[in-house]
């Protein structure tokens, strides 16, 4: 059977909608394979072979044990509804075997559709009849269509009854569509309504770029969740704008205004936008007018606050942090700005970079960052710069808010690296130190990314500083499982390789990557999953034994053959991989896997002598420590723990 | 070309047409519209509520002396409460639009999310920012609780812009431009006190006289919510003028901040102290409108 279900909503948050579709692309009463689509106001769900009835179904009970006796037997033949005779004896259990009969699936769906709507997961909900105790749902229901076979599934959520009767576009479109299963997104479509986000996406794309706008992903994206029928518009502003930094005019068109811009050439803007409607067209210009005219008065303001902000350089401006809350427990900006100048200098930072330090925060002071709060630390480069601070100091300033993201670049010079993190490592060991961390999905001071800008700079940049140096306690395991997320997740090693390097230590994040990826290297190889599985084996051995080495390997104790041929590769191989890279060392530590073999195949470790014994647990002890200094292949996933 | 007192006769007009009650501004000094008793304590408890009104509203740190062409110390907005909502709401409010001359098959219209919160009110709602060919007209707000309560009937918020929506109609670039009346711009009017509020809330207001107001208004409310517990005739309790102190605190706190006299470790609690107040005003208020 055909199935449509239309949630007619209030504006819904564009960022949200796409974490909706895939729940209900999820969820089983839609059947294998639902079509979602949603535009701001509605969410639709189509699905197409829906059975009209759910199979009979065979329902085993189990009763009480024969020995209970026939009494227990008939109570809990009573209980069930049943006769006894009606249960069976299986093995020593009475056993009940009831007939289910399937259901119409349409008296399913309209039982739990209300629940499956309102259940929804969204970061932020409402209510808005029925008080607190009312449907929450991220905006107001105000319609619903749910067809099976078009013909309507009766249900009701929040005053609303399931209906065949959609609603076109806000403006362009009638309040009052009736539809089938068929003929919903063509009648979506005549009343301005394109219901395949794929489409909009696809004609803001084309529309943008023919009229010259410069390609925006996030924008697209956030420009496809905000209209229902979009339509571009190009539009003009003053050339004599130009003279602001690109930054600034950016952030205004992109952030506040949604346009996109517009270049003459690569980093050169054009006095241009490109803006996106959510109607079809602008046939008089007055929607072109409208936007140019709000542009103006945004550009406006943003080269008086320019003006304003040159009568104080960064310098005069520090003092004034300490009117600038950086966290209610931990004081001002002041205060982080003089323990971040600080630990830029315990981290050796340049005279640069310490001066970078004391004016990162000072543009807080600006008002054009008080208006555009995207653009710290780009503002206070930038004024930097133009008071003629040393070059590195300005390019420190304006880049220390890098990586914003996992997929952001981190600083660009040595300056801007040593600051960004100081910055970053400040904020975290402040707000663990009065116990804000992070619970669950709760981060309010973002710490995590913070933390991910860490590992991103220590990594990405090379620096040489040990995480022990740096973090303890409680802040060391946090930022060990951002070390672990980031190799995982961005740089694409296997879980088992990050947890085998990480348990060999963790000293620069350097290391620990050039020791991962000599790891991802070798393992591929013949030898070493075998190795990695002898390793495990031998760690049990010595687990089992709880044996702790007492003294050092007695050479004489060795036995002749494969104990002593284990020993001599061994020594060769320890000696060899001191010299070479991380992948050479593996490469060797591999090779010992024939004489490793040989040694549990015919060697018993359990000697009945106790001095043979703990030689040979020795031996494998040092073995052991020996060979896990850059990765512990013990927590290699072989195939014998798949088994 | 309407003028601005013409667009603010239509929209009076449009929802007196639809059954609100058409108040006077507040004449307490408030921030916005929503501190007016009109909204604060009316959204609270069961009773259905209409109303509309003009607002001037005040923040001194929005001064800019006359000199800006879109920020003023003093805006005018247009408050509209409709308690509990209309299913239809959305589609009343664009009519607005359309009764003061927007044809909007012209012009492009989108609701953009914009969750509003006031921590000196205990307040808070869910809405859109309403833009008009990218401009900002509307903030439209389902509030969720006020005061600390959660409301029983959820009311929409509409609050205008008038400045920008009339510099909008009357195609002006500085709001000072906007023709008030036949003859008369907004500058003729409100300029001298642009200028001069700017000079009194940045240069001029005294500090300590300033804080010592802030206490004993502080002090008067405090007071007044204490007695009510033991008060032997609620209806008479006067929970509104004890209100109107939360409203001069209020005011004083924005003062005292557009003069830089709130430091960063006092800010915090001296928010605190006026939401405590609003707090306990709007519990009597509550309380009060139950009893018998």
């Amino acid at each position: 059977m055909n199935f449509l279900l239309e949630i007619g909503t209030e504006e819904i948050p564009h960022w949200m909608i796409p974490g909706a579709l895939n729940q209900l692309a999820a969820m089983p009463l839609f059947g294998a394979a639902p079509q979602v689509d949603a535009t701001p106001r509605r969410l639709v769900v189509r699905a197409t072979g829906l059975p009209e009835r759910t199979p009979d179904e065979v329902q085993v009970i189990k009763g009480p044990p024969v020995s209970a006796g026939d009494k227990a037997a008939a109570g809990f033949a009573k209980k069930q509804g049943v006769d006894l005779s009606a249960m069976t004896k299986v093995g020593d259990y009475y056993e009940l075997r009831k007939n289910v009969p399937g259901r119409a699936v349409r008296d399913i769906l309209a039982e739990s559709l209300p629940t499956t709507i309102l259940g929804l997961q969204w970061p932020k909900t409402m209510y808005w009849i029925g008080g607190k105790t009312g449907p929450r749902f991220i905006r107001p229901i105000r319609w619903i269509v749910a067809l099976l076979d078009n013909v309507i599934i009766p249900f009701e959520i929040a005053g609303v009854k399931s209906d065949n009767i959609t609603r076109g576009h806000r403006i362009l479109g009638a309040p009052s569509v009736p539809v089938t299963f068929d003929n919903y997104e063509t009648e979506l479509r005549s009343n301005f309504v394109l219901l395949s986000a794929e489409e909009r996406r696809g004609k803001i794309r084309i529309e943008t770029a023919a009229l010259g706008a410069k390609p925006d992903a996030d924008l697209l994206e956030t420009l496809t969740y905000i209209t229902e029928f979009p339509a571009a518009i190009k539009g003009d502003f003053d050339p004599a704008y130009l003279e602001l930094p690109a930054e600034v005019l950016t952030t205004v068109m992109r952030h506040h205004q949604k346009y996109f811009s517009v270049e003459s050439a690569p980093g050169q803007l054009a006095p241009h936008f490109v803006a996106v409607m959510n109607t079809a067209g602008d046939p008089e210009g007055l929607v072109k007018k409208g936007n140019e005219r709000v542009l103006r008065a945004r550009f406006n303001d943003a080269r008086f606050f320019w003006d304003v902000d040159q009568q104080r350089t960064l310098a005069q401006r520090v003092d004034d942090l300490a009117k600038v809350t950086f966290q209610a427990k931990l004081g001002s900006y002041l205060e982080k700005t003089k323990r971040v100048v600080d630990l830029v200098r315990e981290l050796g930072g340049s005279e640069d970079a310490q001066r970078a330090a004391l004016l990162a925060k000072c543009d807080l002071t600006t008002e054009m960052v008080k208006e555009f709060t995207d653009l710290q630390g780009v503002v206070g480069g930038l004024y930097a710069k133009l008071r003629n601070e040393p070059k590195e100091t300005a390019q420190a300033i304006y880049e220390h808010y890098k990586p914003v993201s996992m997929e952001d670049s981190i600083p660009s010079t040595p300056d801007g690296q040593v600051v960004a993190l100081a910055d970053k490592l400040d904020t975290l060991v402040q707000c663990f130190r009065i116990g804000l961390v992070p619970t669950g999905s709760k981060d309010p001071f973002a710490l995590r990314r913070a933390a991910q800008g860490v590992v991103k700079i220590l990594v990405e940049a090379k620096l040489h500083y040990k995480l022990d140096d740096l973090v303890t306690g409680d802040l060391r395991g946090f930022l060990l499982d951002r070390i672990q997320y980031y190799f995982r997740e961005v740089r694409g090693f296997k879980y088992d390789e990050v947890n085998a390097v990480l348990a060999s230590g963790c000293g620069t994040l350097s290391d620990v990557e050039a020791r991962l990826t000599a790891l991802a290297a070798v393992r591929p190889t013949e030898n070493f999953e075998p190795l990695a599985a002898s390793f495990k084996r031998i760690r049990n051995i010595l687990k089992q034994a709880d044996f702790e080495p007492t003294q050092v390997l007695d050479q004489g104790l060795l036995e002749d053959g494969p104990e002593k041929a284990l020993h001599a590769g061994f020594v060769q191989v320890s000696d060899a991989a001191r010299t070479s890279t991380y992948q050479e060392a593996l490469a060797r530590i591999a090779t010992l896997r024939p004489p490793v073999d040989t040694f549990f195949d015919k060697v018993l470790v359990n000697a009945k002598v106790e001095r043979v014994r703990d030689n040979r647990l020795t031996l494998l002890h040092n073995l052991l420590t020996e060979f896990s200094t850059i990765a512990d292949f013990s927590e290699i996933v072989t195939s014998g723990d798949q088994k | 070309m309407d003028s601005f007192q013409q667009t603010l006769f239509k929209l009076k007009r449009y929802w007196d047409e639809r059954g609100a009650i058409i108040q006077e501004p507040y004449d307490v000094e408030v921030g916005a519209g929503t501190m007016c008793p009109e909204t604060f304590l009316r959204v609270l408890g069961p009773k259905p509520y209409r109303v509309a009104y003009v607002q001037p509203s005040r923040r001194p740190a929005d001064g800019r002396y006359g000199e800006n062409p879109n920020r003023l110390y003093k805006h005018q907005q247009l408050q509209v409460i409709l308690k509990p909502t209309p299913d239809d709401i959305l589609d009343q409010y664009l009519g607005s639009l359309e009764a003061i001359g927007i044809d909007l098959s012209k012009h492009d219209i989108k609701f953009e999310e914009d969750n509003w919160e006031s921590p000196t009110l205990g307040a808070w709602g869910i809405g859109w920012q309403v833009m008009l060919d990218g401009m900002e007209i509307t903030q439209f707000t389902y509030f969720q609780q006020c005061g600390g309560i959660d409301l029983e009937l959820v009311p929409a918020e509409i609050t205008y812009g008038l400045e920008r929506l009339t510099a909008f109609l009357q195609g002006v670039e500085s709001v000072y431009d906007i023709e008030w009346t036949k003859g008369v711009k907004y500058s003729d009017v409100r300029l001298a006190d642009e200028l001069q509020f700017s000079v009194y809330n940045f240069e001029t207001a005294n500090v300590d006289r300033l804080w010592r107001l802030f206490a004993e208004h502080e002090a008067e409310c405090k007071e007044l919510l204490a007695k009510y517990e033991d008060y032997p005739d609620k209806k008479r309790f006067p929970v509104l003028p004890t209100y109107d102190q939360v409203l001069k605190c209020s005011n004083l706190f924005n003062l005292l901040d557009a003069r830089g006299a709130i430091s960063v470790t006092e800010r915090v609690g001296v928010i605190k102290r006026v939401r405590d107040l609003a707090v306990g005003t709007a519990k009597i208020w509550v309380d009060q409108q139950g009893a018998g």
